[in-house]
């Protein structure tokens, strides 16, 4: 049977279904606290890390900023991210120490800031046997955005490893790496990476295709 | 190694709307103008995503015309929210027709005036005491996903004089990987604002705008109850090399 809604292609394959922002009331949808409606049961939010998650516990913020140079102050992000070993965990559960998928969105007031709780990830081995430094997986999606832009957040005190990293050196211009690298902050007691994302213009942040 | 041997269909950027869209203006500020950086080589990184399925989901998280209602003891049509009640329905499958199972399907929409609960919604239509918006459910074993809800109402938006949104419902759905994330939105079939919305215009073919429309399915209309509109959602296809190559 044909799909109703869908096209097959030359190849005999069927067409993705395309992209449409998710529009300035995202939150509604994925972000239940953000619009000012009522919780569920579960939600999926920015603490991905309880305190007996094992590893180096971290929090993760930054800004998303315009071509303008404005704060984009509806952005959702999605993190993805390995364990403090280095290993990819799929199964999400809330009554597990630490999961590796999380959202945040930046904030209507303020810095507009988005910000994530969660433990530094170990490096993960690549299907051919080389080593990307500790990163996050990051995608931002937003009004004005029409398909989700990817990108990973890579730690400055990670230097070797970041040098040695094969994504990272797949991006040709090694000024546009740093815009992967969030700098290192600590304040009252904890350890922080802070990455504004620039959408657009001076220090364009590097968005991936995969 | 961690999925050494699988990949996906590579995503037609030129199917999906381009980043810079001018006739959608808020895209002109908010697009990249360097060009993506290709991953030759997937990874764990690329290849898994998280697996929803222990996710605890309430009784009427996929029942918009329950989920918010005032108050849930009420029977009959009191308390129910005001619009054209319809169940929106369809499968997950992959590019090759592989049904996605178990996979997180999470919608939002606005209510049958056009204004979505949210704070920054300041639309003259009023806020439905009944209705919230949201509805999330996970796939069946064959990829099947269910919603039961009201349509929602067209709405009028910034972007030109005179620029309406057609009635739509905004769809995410993650599939087996971060590479086959998706969010997009759902159109109603003959919607004549359809054509004319900027947004729907950012996609350059018109056979790509034909997968975001949900299609009138009488036989699984519920008689003297509800209209059905089946929305199919494909993500992109998985692949194994079974041969090594080097």
């Amino acid at each position: 049977m044909r799909q109703p809604n869908s096209t097959p292609t030359a190849e005999l394959m069927l067409r993705e279904t395309a992209s449409q922002t998710a529009g300035p009331y995202v939150h509604i949808g994925l972000a239940l606290d953000v619009a000012g409606l009522p919780e569920r049961d579960e939600e999926i939010w920015n603490r991905m890390a309880w305190p007996e998650a094992e590893g180096e516990h971290i929090e993760v913020v930054g800004t998303v900023i315009d071509g303008n140079g404005d704060p984009v102050r509806d952005a959702l992000l999605e993190a993805w991210q390995a364990d403090a070993r280095g290993e990819y965990r799929p199964e999400f559960d809330l009554e597990q120490p630490f999961n590796g998928f999380g959202r945040t969105a930046t904030t209507a007031e303020g810095a507009s800031e988005w910000r994530l709780e969660t433990i530094k990830p170990g490096a993960v081995t690549r299907g051919d046997g080389r080593v990307m430094a500790p990163h996050i997986n990051l995608a931002i999606f937003a009004r004005g955005v029409n398909i989700h832009l990817q990108t990973r957040l890579y730690f400055e005190d990670e230097t070797e490893a970041n040098a040695a990293c094969p994504v990272l050196n797949a991006v040709e211009s090694p000024a546009r790496r740093q815009t992967l690298i969030a700098r290192r902050e600590e304040a009252d007691g904890k350890v922080r990476y802070r990455l504004d994302i620039r959408l657009q213009g001076d220090n364009e942040t590097v968005f991936f295709d995969f | 190694m961690q999925n050494a041997n699988k990949r996906f269909v590579e995503r037609d950027r030129d199917w999906h709307p381009p980043a810079y869209a001018p006739g959608y203006k808020t895209s002109v500020a908010r697009s990249p103008s360097q060009a993506l950086v290709s991953l030759q080589a997937p990874s764990a990184s690329e290849l898994t995503g998280p697996d929803f399925r222990q996710l605890r989901m309430g009784r009427h998280d996929n029942d918009l015309l329950m989920n918010f209602r005032e108050d849930p003891a009420l029977a009959g049509s009191a308390g129910l929210p005001v619009g054209e009640r319809i169940i929106m329905f369809g499968r997950v499958v992959d590019q090759f027709g592989k049904p996605v199972p178990h996979t997180l399907v999470e919608m939002w929409q606005a209510n049958a005036g056009g204004r979505y609960r949210h704070k920054k919604d300041g639309y003259l239509a009023p806020l439905d005491p009944n209705f919230g918006g949201v509805g999330r459910c996970l796939t069946d074993e064959q990829g099947w996903y269910r919603f039961r809800t009201i349509k929602p109402g067209p709405y009028p938006w910034g972007n030109g004089i005179n620029t309406w949104r057609p009635a739509h419902i905004h769809v995410s759905v993650m599939g087996p990987s971060i590479s086959t994330r998706l969010v997009t939105q759902m159109y109603f079939e003959g919607d004549p604002l359809i054509p004319i919305c900027p947004i729907v215009q950012t996609l350059k073919d018109p056979e790509a705008v034909e997968t975001m429309i949900g299609r009138l399915d009488m036989a699984r209309s519920r008689p003297m109850d509800c209209l059905a509109y089946r929305f199919d959602l494909v993500v992109r296809g998985e692949l194994q090399t079974y041969f090594e190559n080097q």
